[in-house]
């Protein structure tokens, strides 16, 4: 049995799509990266170029749906075909979101270079190393669809989990001190909160590629770190430190 | 053999009174093996039919699903050189053993081929054949009794009310097929055997076919042979993928369609196989 379809064009267009994915990643991908730069440096140039590249992933996105939506009803698509095209459409939207996340994050460094840095600053570079590296192997799992390599990065975001919620004690602390940082750590904070909701996304792009390739969800419990909900700074406990 | 799969059929009866709230098994093929001469068509198929639930038979020309379906009501038995060997029960009755006479299985049984096939008689005469021979109806109302019932299942009646008395062969296609199904269905068949019987009919006939289908599992348990996988998928509760006379794969319809456990499943719903 050949792995070929007997439909020639079929596969190109199916593979056509698997490639546009793999694009947007890559856009998504250098986004992120860029964000974070724009941050670290105070570059204020490179975060206006973040923001206005946003609508191409928001094209790509456009261009995937329509691609799917194409295939899914002339093809009629079944078993692998099937889940290759609903995960097209499913990592598209994440990949969007992760853009807009990205775009956030570029739109309030504009903010964060108008006021002296705050330290807590340093731990924006450092999650954003975490969630590009998730990102990549996330993308390459896509590109080879690799389960192990997915599930891999889908553990990561723990990792990710942990510094938000220790930045987040931290610019709490750094508030109390001084009202004057407020403004930053405002935004530093809502920065670090879309950088952990980027890595979700990648790791609903992790399980999108397991139900891709095994075809069943990916049923493991993956281990919650987050705790920012839950986190409670007292001014006494900043005094008593 | 036969005997044991009797037994164990009953007994699991007579233990488990809840067992009719759990999908019976109406028919079972155990270890079916086809020859056609020195040639084998199948090669020990086990398949459970499923009581008021529709199978679908999918796989490649040549393949032995339309064997194995006309093996289901004997309709082998009309081929000089076949043999079949294995164990086909109904109702936990073996339907090859001595005290089945195979007229009577094919009225308990029922076929609907391919090409609409009405007999060259009026409409009427068509759905009354079958119960006039198996005596299941002799006086006139009896009769119109039928008509109307099996033309009102077959999704017909009020296209041919009017018309009762005009040739059956006069109608649409997809009208000739619905007949058919209603002449099937008016010896009250527990079981209907269906050989692609949309691949001569246009969507909108086979979309009425289709809905048929669906409405006949809630008395009828069907056995459906199709070339065309979105059909199968649409109809059906389970599917069975036969390939070069073997049963590669039986599950439930959604699973064979999102997720098939066996590769030449994979390549041949997705069209790789050659």
């Amino acid at each position: 049995m050949s792995n070929e379809h007997i439909v020639r064009s079929f596969a190109q267009e199916l593979q056509r799509l698997s490639n546009l994915v793999t694009q947007m990643g890559g856009v998504a991908e250098a986004q992120v990266a860029s964000a974070v730069k724009a941050v670290a440096r105070r570059d204020v140039g490179l975060a206006a170029r973040v923001m206005q590249t946003d609508q191409r992933l928001d094209e790509y996105e456009r261009e995937i749906d329509a691609e799917a939506i194409r295939l899914l009803a002339l093809r009629q698509p079944m078993a692998r075909d099937l889940r290759e095209i609903v995960s097209a459409l499913k990592v598209a939207a994440d990949l969007e979101r992760i853009g807009d996340y990205a775009a956030n994050i570029a739109k309030r460094s504009l903010a964060l270079a108008q006021v002296p840095l705050v330290r807590p600053a340093v731990a924006i570079p450092r999650m954003g190393r975490l969630v590009e590296e998730i990102m990549k192997d996330v993308l390459d799992a896509y590109i080879e669809r690799d389960v192990d390599k997915a599930v891999g990065a889908w553990q990561r975001d723990e990792e990710l989990d942990d510094l938000y919620t220790s930045l987040f004690r931290e610019v709490l602390t750094y508030m109390m001190e001084d009202p004057r940082n407020i403004t930053p750590c405002t935004h530093l904070l809502f920065m670090a909160k879309n950088l952990e909701r980027i890595g979700d996304h990648a790791t609903n792009v992790a399980e999108t590629i397991h139900f891709l390739v095994v075809g069943e969800p990916l049923m493991m419990d993956r281990p919650k770190s987050d705790a920012s909900s839950f986190a409670v700074v007292t001014p006494e406990a900043t005094d008593g430190a | 053999m036969s005997i044991q799969t009797r037994t164990h059929v009953k007994a699991a009866e007579a233990t488990n009174p809840q067992a009719a709230a759990a999908p019976a098994a109406k028919m079972v093929a155990r270890d079916v093996k086809v020859f056609y001469g020195a040639k084998q068509a199948l090669k020990g198929i086990n398949i459970d039919i499923l009581e008021n639930k529709v199978l679908a038979l999918i796989g490649p020309s040549g393949c032995g699903k339309s064997t194995f379906l006309r093996c289901l009501n004997r309709m082998n038995d009309t081929i000089d050189n076949c043999r079949v060997e294995g164990l086909i029960s109904l109702d936990g009755e073996d339907v090859y053993g001595r005290r089945i006479d195979a007229v009577q299985l094919r009225a308990r049984v029922g076929m609907v081929f391919q090409k609409p096939n009405p007999f060259p008689k009026s409409i009427y005469d068509n759905i009354v054949y079958g119960p006039r021979i198996h005596g299941l109806a002799s006086h006139r109302d009896e009769m119109d009794e039928i008509v109307e019932t099996s033309l009102k299942r077959a999704g017909l009646w009020n296209e041919v009310k009017d018309r009762l008395r005009e040739p059956g062969t006069g109608l649409s296609g997809g009208q000739q097929q619905r007949l058919c199904i209603a002449r099937a269905i008016a010896v009250s068949p527990e079981v209907i055997l269906m050989d692609e019987p949309c691949s001569a009919l246009d969507p909108i006939a086979t979309a009425h076919i289709e809905e048929l289908i669906d409405e006949l599992r809630e008395n009828y348990t069907i056995v459906i042979v199709t070339h065309n996988m979105q059909q199968a998928a649409r109809v059906s509760q389970k599917t069975a993928f036969f390939h070069l006379g073997d049963m590669v794969e039986c599950d439930d319809t959604e699973e064979i369609f999102t997720n098939p456990r066996d590769e030449r499943t994979q390549g041949y719903i997705t069209g790789r196989y050659g």
